[in-house]
């Protein structure tokens, strides 16, 4: 009998216990559903404000109605005053240099921080996380104008000169942690094996290095291709960014905000983002959170 | 693995005879000829970082002792330039401006009068929006850290605010808060929200923390991965209750990456610029230091030196509050040293 009812209780136990690791699933379902809306529904207004209509700009239909690419030819009419091709060509231009200069010089030191022992590394370290808290507005006062004088104002440097002051930091405090993470035994092992150093760097390190590298790469392309402070201030008609278009666009009606073109050009901008963030999620994770916690 | 553990010379030189005496000798000497290595690898960094920051710093400093030439906007009266000593930061601290009759208080609505009310905004913005984005942060980062199926596409979810420009994150908030806008025509509200202080304030906060939050969840979740399964087995099997194991083990042992990651939010809030900016304009109370410091750049960029200077050192002065009296040591987590801590 003792024993019936040990089994009876320990059933009824069982029960309990599964049903509440149910409810507990169910709120975690539950957590995660608001989470991901919360995240995604502005987004998704914003696309569906971009193929709407302009006359039923704050119809609140939450479906795709009223669908037009209208908004997307007014971001790219040159008639009403946007030159958004030209913008997204310069916000390529000053990105894409930004990032490939930081990573030329970036890679190196990233290299020896993880890699080597020296003196001043903790200094080194230090300078380096502290030039990436930087203020923007510190040093575009002065080279507002260092460059008014320079003539530099609507040239590229005047804008990927500041950025680096930024991406340079971000991209060595990001490899570095990446690099300290690396099996560097293989190196030697491969050595070992009978490859010379440059076979061994070509074959075994570059393929380990690549994955961070690119990881790296997006991150400080993501981050040049974001920033407004700079390029609001030292940048022209000729080189303005399409963060400081979409600040100041100009619509088919004067003196109205053209919000549902300004959604079009969000969209367009946002859009290649977003792939490849969903595309290399796992990546600019671990990019994002190198360091901080490692 | 540590670098020590490694065979001495890459180039195939000779490892030295084992023996504790030799050994010191060879690390020394590894440690001098990895010096010379890394100085080559680590100096031109440096030259770059020294060109596009510490050059134009300096040189904002210099600035900032200068007179600004050209008519002053007060009196009328032509100003030559020249040395101008603590007078700039007199102009911004005690928001003193030079009127016929000698130095009074700038007038209001003058950008002069503008310094204290921006710090307050920039600190008021800062304190709410941290803590907001520490709170919804933590949570969002202990549910995404339980297993779960379709974990990985919160987590990739989670990425689309962050990824989004913050110029178009303020322009869409700013069309959700327009008058007839989405939000109103939800909650069956009329708010002018950009048009007095606290709705200005709160769709400001609103956007900025929808947008940063997840970076700020993803920087804890790192921090929550670190904790082993078994320490909250063995809590459990002690009887701690849900909230008993999150006071005692979760909070103490994700204390270092919290730190790091209020840290890393708070100096990027206190430069706080483009969503302000874009969505009012920095009107009805939310202009922030960088905004006064970008609109007085225009009108005399020695005065903005000044200010640009200040809020440097206000960034600075908070930075240096963290790490020395909070723990909050980025540097330590970064040269790994930081692992002991947490293990």
């Amino acid at each position: 009998m003792s024993t019936a009812t040990a089994t009876l209780d320990a059933a009824a136990a069982k029960s309990v216990a599964r049903r509440r690791e149910n409810w507990a699933s169910t709120r975690t379902y539950i957590s995660a559903a608001i989470i991901l809306i919360w995240c995604l529904i502005p987004f998704y207004w914003m696309i569906v404000t971009a193929f709407r209509d302009v006359g039923y700009t704050f119809d609140p239909t939450p479906f795709f109605t009223h669908v037009t690419w209208d908004n997307f030819t007014t971001v790219f009419s040159e008639n009403l005053g946007n030159h958004f091709a030209r913008n997204l060509l310069n916000s390529l231009i000053v990105a894409g240099v930004t990032t490939i200069v930081a990573l030329l010089f970036g890679v190196f030191a990233a290299y020896a921080l993880a890699r080597l022992e020296f003196r001043f590394k903790f200094l080194v370290l230090g300078f380096v996380l502290g030039a990436s808290m930087f203020p923007g507005v510190a040093i575009v006062t002065p080279l507002f104008q260092l460059f008014t004088n320079l003539g530099w104002i609507g040239t590229y440097q005047a804008l990927i000169i500041p950025n680096i002051s930024f991406v340079l930091p971000l991209t060595v405090y990001t490899l570095t942690s990446f690099f300290r993470e690396m099996p560097w035994e293989l190196e030697e092992a491969a050595r070992i094996d009978g490859c010379t150093q440059g076979q061994a760097f070509r074959k075994v390190i570059m393929p380990l290095a690549a994955p961070a590298v690119f990881t790296t790469a997006i991150l400080a392309f993501i981050g040049a291709w974001n920033e407004f402070l700079i390029a609001s201030q030292l940048s022209n008609a000729n080189t303005a960014t399409v963060t400081v278009a979409i600040a100041s666009f100009a619509g088919a009606q004067p003196h109205q905000e053209p919000y549902t073109a300004v959604m079009a050009a969000g969209t367009v901008v946002t859009i290649p983002l977003v792939i490849l963030v969903l595309v290399f999620q796992r990546k600019i994770v671990a990019g994002l959170t190198a360091g901080a916690v490692k | 693995m540590s670098t020590q553990a490694q065979p001495v010379s890459r180039r195939g030189g000779k490892t030295p005879a084992a023996g504790p005496q030799n050994k010191e000798v060879g690390e020394d000497r590894k440690r001098k000829t990895q010096g010379r290595a890394a100085a080559l690898l680590i100096i031109p960094s440096m030259i770059v970082l020294a060109i596009v920051i510490v050059y134009p710093v300096i040189n904002a400093i210099i600035m900032s002792f200068q007179k600004d030439q050209g008519l002053n906007p007060v009196t009328g009266t032509f100003v030559a330039g020249g040395f101008a000593g603590l007078g700039n930061y007199i102009h911004w601290l005690f928001q003193q401006c030079n009127t016929p009759s000698g130095p009074a208080a700038c007038p209001a609505g003058t950008l002069g009068s503008q310094f204290w009310s921006a710090t307050g905004t920039t600190f008021l913005l800062t304190v709410i929006t941290v803590a907001l984005e520490t709170v919804i942060g933590f949570w969002m980062a202990v549910i995404m850290s339980r297993a779960f199926r379709g974990r990985s596409a919160l987590r990739a979810a989670v990425l689309v605010p962050w990824a989004i420009p913050t110029a178009v994150t303020a322009k869409l908030w700013f069309f959700i808060f327009a008058f007839d806008g989405i939000a109103n025509t939800l909650f069956h509200t009329s708010i002018l929200w950009t048009g007095s202080e606290w709705p200005a304030r709160s769709a400001i906060i609103i956007a900025d923390v929808w947008k940063t939050t997840p970076f700020m969840a993803l920087l804890i979740l790192a921090g929550l991965q670190i904790i082993p399964a078994e320490v909250y087995e063995a809590a459990k099997v002690d009887g701690a209750s849900a909230w008993q194991r999150f006071t005692q083990i979760t909070l103490p042992l994700v204390r270092p990456a919290l730190m790091v990651a209020i840290l890393f939010r708070t100096l990027d809030a206190l430069r706080m610029f483009d969503l302000p900016f874009i969505m009012t304009g920095g009107a009805n109370g939310t202009t922030t230091l960088s905004i006064l410091v970008i609109n007085q750049i225009r009108v005399g960029f020695n005065s903005a030196a000044a200010l640009s200077t200040i809020t440097f050192l206000i960034i600075f002065i908070v930075a240096f509050i963290f790490v020395r009296f909070l723990g909050a040591n980025a540097v330590a987590s970064a040269s790994g040293t930081g692992k002991a801590k947490i293990k």
